[in-house]
């Protein structure tokens, strides 16, 4: 087996891996960690096939998903201090209301 | 097996055995360290496949930036003496279930194409200068979006984060 093979597969295992962490962890900044996990997994994917080929499409490729990636990490942890704020727990199960409690 | 081979299985290694310590600890602490410890070793594979833009860009937004802004949250949305740094498990056996089976698919379809002719890559000027150029050249336009993207998302997350009072209706 190639080495870059053995990537591939690594690549399945994190993606697997975070969807794993997504599923079961309840903590809501698991979650946000799962997340990471699975855009790490595309971004080796993007690099890996970019080192097959000539040109730079892959490796740019993986640039915006780094940027998406950070959006989405800011967004998140601001989205859940304000929950913890509110509920004064970072478990989304119990969440279940919209509203503050009066 | 020459000692380019040794630090990529020693990278890889250590990227599995982060993402174990991720899925199988229960403190929420040890769990951001063990990405740090992930992205790091994503980081130093990237290197070794001449990508080595992507490898700085990790190491300074994700490990520099993402991982401080997370731990950051830990500590704000975890009582730190008391136990609610550990996290519980729900949904084990579906998870499992579910994750595994994908791991199966996407190993199987892997296994099972036809993969190209790999195309020798090692002698193609591929260094940094080109990236930038590719960039502000050909993918200007994604780029300037990205950017805009960066702000919207700074000025959104400083907004809901904040804690002052609305007063907007008077």
């Amino acid at each position: 087996m190639a080495k870059i093979d053995l990537l591939f597969y690594l690549g399945a295992f994190l993606f697997c891996s975070g969807l794993l962490i997504v599923f079961t962890k309840k903590n809501a900044i698991m979650i946000l960690l799962g997340i990471e996990l699975m855009l790490n997994a595309a971004n080796l994917n993007l690099v890996l096939f970019n080192s097959q080929k000539t040109g730079l499409e892959g490796q740019l490729f993986a640039l915006f998903v780094i940027i998406v990636a950070v959006c989405e990490a800011a967004v998140g942890i601001a989205i859940i201090l304000k929950t913890y704020h509110y509920y004064h727990t970072s478990v989304p199960d119990q969440i279940s209301e919209l509203k503050e409690k009066p | 097996m020459t000692i380019e081979d040794i630090i990529l299985y020693l990278f890889m290694g250590s990227s599995v055995a982060a993402v174990l310590v991720m899925i199988l600890n229960r403190n929420i602490f040890y769990a951001s360290l063990g990405l740090l410890v992930c992205l790091i070793s994503l980081s130093g594979i990237y290197a070794l496949f001449q990508a080595e833009f992507i490898a700085v860009t990790q190491l300074l937004i994700y490990a520099g930036g993402v991982l401080v802004l997370i731990i950051f949250g830990i500590m704000l949305t975890n009582r730190i003496s008391g136990k609610s740094l550990q996290t519980d498990s729900h949904n084990v056996f579906i998870g499992i279930l579910f994750s595994a089976g994908f791991f199966g698919v996407i190993s199987f379809s892997f296994y099972n194409t036809e993969q190209s002719p790999i195309v020798n890559n090692l002698n193609i000027v591929n260094h940094m200068s080109t990236v930038g150029t590719e960039l502000m050249s050909t993918y200007a336009a994604p780029f300037e979006v990205s950017g805009i993207l960066l702000l919207v998302c700074l000025i959104g997350a400083a907004l809901t984060a904040s804690s002052f009072k609305k007063n907007l209706n008077g």
